[in-house]
């Protein structure tokens, strides 16, 4: 099929393999009609899958962790555009400063924002409060939005912003009818980019999470830790095939390569 | 926007400048403070200042094999990201459309896959009733368990940071000019020469940066050694978790935490170096 020698071929084939072995196993799983972990031979079942939507904590688990994802990448979009234009369009002292401070969390560690959050929530009484949480979601997903804002907001003609001041609109229409449709994709992408972000986070929420707020991840941790029966594998699939509607939802739009490999 | 007072972008940026220093910066600073309080098991944090929470972390067995291990692991992970994921970005690169889309989101796309699902999905493949103890029974070898082993945490720790490696790799391989491989060749190269001479120098930087991410992810990982790694073996994050949650040591799981985003930032620190290093020998 191309240009790989068989060896090369045969290397690529178990890469695949790998990448895919556990996320099949645990489609498999899911269906099995034992209530043990077994992979179904004869007979499929959906049992577990009804036992998931009947199940209170995982329920409320799921709404709240698609509240929380809506919620921060949607905060983020309004933090990041407007930071993303005085970042990529002006030149001012403190501008690596703010770039730098921004895009922070991506080197930080998330245990370490856990724990450093777990530390103020803990001193100012937050503990508890899904605001608060909302708030510390939307620290680790706004670089993911920032740097596709940046990168649409520089990839864009600006002669039509141009244009459109010398016919007489102000600033801010040139701004809501001009830069937003053309960065849409950008902004989107991001939007989108965070929300599976947030709704994934796993090491920071643990440690700012509590009993009401815990989010579908960590629900997920905490029963996989005491527990382990096909129930655990049902959600799994669930979140693997939300995952890849997603994947195909981005792919289609922007191309997903475009957005995770971050070429032109 | 055509007002350009050096106000605009600080205006533009306030939102996101107070919400990071509320949101990141005074958090750090109230946890590297607490990294050094006192602490006592009966009366909880003392308002006494002492580094004996760093000197014990430093100097006790018990953490000091936790640190090691953790290195170990990221960097065992870390080689056979290289090993695995430069020759398969080099692979794909050389696919042709559709193939090569197909093959990048295959390989790319679990990236998105929550952390939690892939380390349950491995520990049914590893566990002794999972599917290679059953191939290892079926051909006359015994079953075998590599749960909670450090193979194990190794194997899932791989699958989870492959894509941070392909991606950079990839980008790079993605600037070369196509025609100087053929031109290898046509000088006389052998597929392999032109490789290792013509291709590898040029993604050196590729593979440095994926390096990094993958040591220093792996390195401060919490799901995986967490459900992979059972009781036994904890890993820096799990050890941070437990003496938040079960020892109730705030002070002294803030100090572990601190070393390892100081050891974090100076890994990151040392990559930049060599980048304008390698940049000053190129211009140079």
């Amino acid at each position: 099929m191309d240009r790989n020698g068989p060896i090369a071929l045969v290397f690529h084939t178990l890469v695949v393999c790998f990448m895919l072995a556990p996320l099949v196993i645990i489609c498999l799983v899911a269906f099995t009609p034992d209530s043990t972990l077994t992979i179904p031979t004869t007979e499929f079942s959906l049992r577990w899958f009804k036992a998931v939507f009947v199940h209170p904590d995982f329920m409320a688990s799921f709404y709240n962790s698609l509240w929380l994802a809506t919620l921060a990448a949607t905060i983020a979009v309004l933090i990041s555009l407007p930071a993303g234009i005085a970042i990529s369009r002006y030149e001012f002292p403190g501008r690596g400063f703010l770039n730098g401070l921004f895009l922070s969390p991506l080197i930080i560690p998330h245990l370490v924002l856990g724990v450093a959050l777990l530390r103020l929530f803990t001193l100012i009484g937050a503990t508890g409060s899904f605001g608060w949480l909302v708030a510390s979601h939307v620290v680790v997903v706004t670089p993911y939005v920032l740097r596709l804002v940046m990168a649409a907001l520089t990839g864009i003609d600006r002669n039509a912003e141009q244009a459109a001041l010398t016919l007489g609109a102000g600033p801010l229409t040139v701004f809501r009818r001009i830069t937003v449709p053309m960065i849409l994709p950008g902004i989107t992408g991001g939007w989108l980019l965070a929300f599976i972000n947030s709704f994934d986070e796993l090491t920071m929420s643990i440690f700012v999470t509590s009993p009401q707020t815990v989010t579908l991840p960590v629900r997920m941790y905490m029963y996989a830790t005491e527990s382990i029966d096909p129930m655990m594998a049902a959600v799994s699939a669930l979140m693997i095939a939300l995952t890849g509607i997603a994947m195909l939802v981005l792919d289609r739009a922007f191309g997903l390569d475009r957005i995770l490999v971050g070429q032109k | 926007m055509t007002a350009r007072t050096s106000s605009t972008p600080w205006f533009l940026s306030l939102p996101g400048l107070i919400f990071f220093l509320g949101m990141v910066v005074l958090p750090l600073t109230l946890t590297a403070v607490l990294s050094f309080h006192a602490y006592d098991f009966n009366i909880g944090v003392l308002d006494s200042y002492t580094l004996s929470n760093y000197t014990t972390v430093l100097s006790d067995p018990y953490f000091l094999s936790i640190f090691w291990r953790t290195l170990r692991i990221a960097f065992i992970t870390t080689v056979l990201c290289v090993v695995i994921g430069v020759p398969e970005a080099y692979i794909l690169s050389r696919m042709w459309n559709p193939w090569r889309s197909i093959f990048l989101l295959v390989i790319i796309g679990p990236l998105l896959v929550s952390v939690v699902v892939r380390s349950f999905g491995w520990s049914m493949l590893l566990g002794s009733t999972g599917l290679i103890s059953k191939a290892s029974i079926m051909l006359g070898l015994g079953p075998v368990r590599i749960l909670y082993s450090e193979a194990a945490i190794v194997i899932a720790l791989v699958h989870v940071m492959l894509p941070f490696m392909i991606i950079p790799v990839w980008t790079a391989i993605q600037k070369l000019d196509p025609g100087l491989e053929p031109a290898a060749w046509s000088l006389g190269a052998s597929r392999f020469t032109a490789v290792r001479r013509i291709i590898l120098p040029q993604i050196s930087l590729g593979v440095l940066s994926g390096s990094l991410i993958v040591f220093g992810l792996s390195a401060s990982s919490f799901a995986i050694p967490g459900l992979l790694g059972g009781r036994r073996l904890k890993m820096a994050a799990t050890v941070v978790y437990d003496e938040y949650m079960h020892e109730l040591n705030w002070p002294l799981g803030a100090a572990i935490a601190f070393i390892v985003l100081v050891a974090n930032l100076l890994i990151m620190l040392a990559y930049n170096r060599m980048i304008e290093a390698k940049a000053r020998k190129v211009l140079g």
